[in-house]
């Protein structure tokens, strides 16, 4: 696969993003059956005559789901309609059960809105076109063949413990004049929705488990033009960064493509987290014809405009706002927040905060401990395995002087392990730092008969000599000491 | 094989309603009448195919247990211990459920239909299912896959569709009530062809949960029965609100069974649709419904005359807006989790296998809506023709909104022929459709509508029905022109219009 360095791709072409975002709604039943939603329960356990879509059976509403899409809709700055339906998306495909997908056509639930993502200090507008609700389909697993997808499987497995769970779709507008900054601001753009979504109460939005999904549409066009290129849809894009990443790579691809005098196909794409490459899935270009028309077993939906502004009224602050907020709560400086923004975890240190931590050590945490292991593990902050409860705790046993930051890291890794809570880990490794002043006493006794030569310079005044004998102690007490008072035992002892 | 007639004096020539009060008086046990229908079933279903299953045992067990209700003195319903048919299109959990398709073959549904439950909630008993066009797509039960039915006033006749299966049970004394479905016709012009009572309800006034869609804003299941009262009483019984369909009304039922009783239409105003009639229709339907017309204005109502300018379009708007929604009705039978499968070797993609199980499961005349359907609704071609029947629909409405300002109800022939001869229209689709002419308007309106024995056709000795239609939730005046006809004409005709149903079998 060919790509074009990125500032070359730049250099000569301005993308246009285009974001759909499915959200899974947290409601307790499936959005036209009483089926529980809960994820991860035996396959095919969770159905019924509805969501199998057996002959006869019929959808019934459930309003908690039209109640979330119109405050993700009012969240989002966008009209409610008055009125709308539900429409039938006809296509054959087994995860299905009816080979139709209650969805909304042109008549969506919330139309028309707006929202703001802020990057590096700046904010970007984003255009909503729409937020409109469908159900889910079930899950297949196909297995054999060398990719994990349909084409050249031994069998499949369909799982329809998903079907018809309540899905809101939201599709932003065009964006456009990101520039250089389009994969950051794709990413900002969903990490904000994921906040948002999470503010709201309406979502799990756990992007590993599906019940966030983005599908990022990428299209080129060369500098200084405006009509839009030919754009391709990414689907299986599974983490905030491989938002970025894969729009990125898009960038490359599609700019190497046109470079190379070629055609861009509007096609949808499967990005691959592993290699970091998209490849081409079914083509647009004879897709089907989903045939929509409206959905004559449900019957169509008023909101009124009391319900509505009831439900305006329950709305989290709007992102901006809160960030505003929060920055000033925080004592932030600019290129903190900034960090903090780019890294979207903002969510991750309110809670941390809320639990008992400091700011600037819940700051600490989450950008430098745990966004390295993210980075490492190649997963967005909140799946790296600790929740911001435990890093309140394990900062609160740093202040208590049980641990210092350096056991801390080790009190971390034992809590990703599985190894239980903050303090079951450093119960269980003992990793509490030593008080027992005769321990400590005979380890400082030990460094300075061990090392005459750093003593006398210490007496002869150079006292910052006296790390290396902190070392030695430390190292004597398997960094279970506190560093700052073997310091003052040494100095009181060359006296 | 010549089959006899029953004599007056038997069980299973007595109404419903002297059935249930009997069963109720304990003079007769829910299982004799039970066993006296399986036996009639037994005897004369080889000839008419009524039946695509008889659930003998089952029948059996639950009129033994209304009997013994009825014996500890429980109260049960009204139509306790009376037996009936279910058209093979809703679902009865334990019996399979074949819509007259083969691409069912093998589906025992896990649930009841709400109508069926209804049914035994009110201590009914189900003796089986009854043969159906195939997904109730026609006018002749010639599309099942299981063969056709035949009429019980001449077997070489149809018996109507695509309910034939119901209506001919009735007729033929094998049942004293049934349920059909009706989408376009499919309870009204098997009941005029057979010489029976059959009503479609107002839209949402009986729930579809259960009944296999074909056309779901169409679709509604409504009673068949030999008497007016007798399907009011049905009718009440199954009609009502239902949260588990969306399009279900929730009002109360139209007093149906008080109307039925009353059988007055003194000073009501019956408009005759100018539009429903002429040619095209033959003249014994002529003939009769104008008799009826005449005995309806004898009986104190006023007749006027209406026009209903846009009902000449409601055949093709139908035939667009039905075949749509089947189009994705029918999309879930692909072969993936239950019914039919055709051609999976291990080789064969899934895409493959619903394929060569849609070209083996269903029939021509379903694959030729389907294709109507899918071709209506594709992009590019969705306004001319699936939008534009919407707005013929609406314009039908407007029509009846106009007629039903100047009168209660509204009457027409219920089909513009009597039964013809099994095999004639098989061939030529159009004419097989025109059938429907008369009674499709209020499907696609959604307003109530009945069909009612008239007399016999001069040609042809062949029975005629009267159509009735009435507002949205008016139903009890369908009900009410139906059961003051049906006294009038008994007691000119001294006995039902069935007393003269030729012995089965036995001639033509």
């Amino acid at each position: 696969m060919t790509v074009l360095p990125y500032e070359e791709a730049l250099a000569a072409y301005d993308p246009v993003l285009g974001l759909e975002v499915h959200v899974e709604l947290n409601t307790v039943s499936k959005m036209f059956c009483g089926c529980s939603t809960a994820f991860g329960a035996e396959p095919n356990t969770q159905v019924c005559a509805v969501c199998l879509g057996l002959p006869g059976s019929l959808p019934v509403l459930n309003a908690k789901a039209v109640e979330s899409a119109i405050r993700i809709g009012l969240a989002l700055n966008c009209t409610i309609a008055e009125w709308c339906r539900f429409a039938r998306k006809n296509y054959f495909y087994p995860d299905m059960p009816k080979n139709y997908q209650i969805s909304q056509y042109d008549e969506p639930i919330a139309y028309d809105g707006w929202t703001e993502v802020v990057l590096d200090e700046q904010v970007y507008r984003i255009g909503i076109e729409r937020a409109h609700m469908e159900e889910d389909t079930g899950k297949s697993l196909h297995v054999g063949g060398l990719t994990g997808r349909i084409h050249g499987a031994d069998y499949s497995l369909l799982d329809y413990n998903r079907s018809g769970v309540p899905l809101i779709e939201i599709v932003t507008k065009p964006i456009e004049g990101t520039g250089a900054k389009a994969p950051q601001v794709a990413r900002a753009y969903v990490t904000m929705l994921r906040d948002l979504l999470q503010a709201l109460g309406v979502s799990d939005v756990r992007m590993e488990q599906g019940s966030l999904r983005c599908d990022a549409n990428v299209s080129l066009r060369p500098v200084g033009t405006s009509p839009f290129g030919t754009r391709t849809e990414t689907k299986n894009v599974n983490s905030l960064r491989s938002v970025e990443r894969a729009v990125r790579y898009e960038i490359t691809r599609q700019a190497a493509v046109l470079t190379g005098s070629g055609r861009v196909i509007q096609e949808t794409r499967h990005w691959h987290e592993d290699s970091g490459i998209t490849t081409p899935g079914r083509s647009k270009e004879t897709a089907e014809d989903y045939r929509y028309f409206p959905e004559p077993d449900l019957v169509p939906i008023a909101p009124s405009r009391e319900w509505v502004e009831e439900l305006r009224a329950t709305l989290p602050e709007p992102p901006a706002a809160k960030l505003n907020r929060v920055s000033a709560e925080w004592g932030f400086t600019d290129l903190e927040m900034r960090d903090v923004i780019s890294a979207g975890a903002v969510n991750a240190i309110e809670a941390t905060v809320a639990a008992g931590a400091s700011p600037q050590s819940a700051r600490k945490w989450w950008l430098t401990e745990i966004a390295r292991r993210a980075n490492e593990a190649g997963v967005d902050l909140e799946n790296v395995g600790v929740t911001p409860q435990q890093v309140a705790e394990i900062q609160a046993l740093v202040e208590n002087g049980t641990i210092n930051d350096k056991l801390a890291r080790q009190v971390f890794e034992g809590v990703i392990a599985g190894e239980g809570s903050p303090a079951e880990v450093v119960a269980a490794r003992g990793l509490a730092i030593v008080s027992d002043e005769g321990a400590l006493a005979a380890a400082v006794d030990e460094a300075i008969n061990a090392n005459p030569d750093v003593v006398d310079k210490i007496k002869s005044g150079k006292v910052q000599a006296a790390g290396a004998l902190i070392g030695s102690v430390m190292k004597q007490m398997r960094g279970q000491a506190d560093a700052a008072r073997v310091r003052e035992m040494i100095l009181e002892k060359i006296g | 094989m010549t089959l006899r007639q029953p004599e007056a004096s038997e069980i299973i020539r007595q109404t419903a309603v002297d059935l249930a009060v009997k069963i109720k008086s304990r003079e007769l046990s829910a299982v004799e009448v039970t066993r006296a229908h399986l036996d009639r079933i037994d005897e004369i279903d080889g000839e008419i195919h009524a039946f695509l299953y008889v659930d003998q045992e089952r029948a059996l067990a639950s009129a033994s247990r209304v009997d013994a209700k009825i014996t500890a003195g429980e109260a049960v319903g009204p139509l306790a211990g009376v037996p009936l048919a279910l058209k093979d299109i809703l679902t009865y959990a334990g019996a399979p459920t074949t819509c007259g398709s083969k691409i069912l073959e093998g589906w025992l549904p896990p649930y009841d239909a709400t109508v069926t439950r209804r049914l035994l909630d009110h201590d009914m008993v189900i003796l089986g299912k009854t043969n159906l066009d195939e997904f109730a797509m026609g006018s002749s039960t010639e599309n099942s896959a299981f063969g056709p039915t035949r009429n019980p006033w001449d077997t070489s006749r149809i018996p109507g569709g695509s309910g034939g299966g119901s209506s001919a049970a009735v007729a033929a004394y094998e049942a004293p009530l049934a349920i059909g479905t009706d989408t376009g016709g499919s309870i009204r012009q098997p009941a005029a062809v057979t010489g029976t009572v059959g009503v479609k309800p107002t839209y949402g006034g009986s729930s579809r949960y259960g009944l296999v869609a074909l056309a779901s804003s169409l679709d509604q299941p409504g009673p068949c029965a030999r008497t007016v009262l007798d399907a009011a009483l049905l009718h009440q019984i199954i009609a009502g609100h239902d949260p588990c369909d969306s399009t279900s009304i929730d009002q109360p039922v139209p007093d149906v069974v008080r109307a039925a009783r009353s059988a007055d239409v003194s000073g009501m105003k019956i408009g005759v649709v100018r539009e429903l009639g002429g040619e095209g229709y033959a003249p014994g339907v002529e003939q009769r419904f104008g008799e009826a017309v005449e005995l309806l204005a004898s009986l104190g109502a006023e007749i006027i005359e209406v026009s209903c300018p846009h009902f000449v379009y409601a055949l093709p708007a139908y035939y667009l807006i039905l075949p749509a929604e089947c189009s994705s009705n029918l999309a879930k039978f692909d072969a993936m989790r239950y019914g039919l499968r055709v051609g999976d070797d291990g080789v064969a993609s899934a895409e493959q296998v619903m394929a060569m199980t849609r070209e083996a499961g269903f029939g021509a005349e379903v694959k030729r809506r389907i294709i109507i359907g899918t071709y209506a609704l594709s992009s590019g071609y969705y306004e001319a023709y699936y939008g534009q029947a919407q707005k013929v629909r609406t314009l039908i409405s407007r029509d009846f909104d106009n007629a039903f300002s100047q009168a209660d109800v509204l009457i027409s022939p219920s089909t513009p022929i009597t039964a013809f001869k099994i095999g004639e229209k098989v061939n030529d689709p159009l004419a097989m459709y025109m059938n429907d002419l008369c009674t499709i308007p209020s499907n696609l309106a959604g307003n109530a509508s009945g069909s009612f024995p008239v007399g016999l056709a001069a040609e042809d000795g062949l029975p005629v029905g009267l159509q009735v239609m009435a507002p949205p939730l008016a139903d009890d005046r369908v009900y009410r022109v139906g059961a003051a006809l049906e006294a009038a004409l008994e007691s000119a005709w001294g006995g039902p219009l069935l007393d003269r149903l030729p012995e089965l079998g036995s001639v033509r």
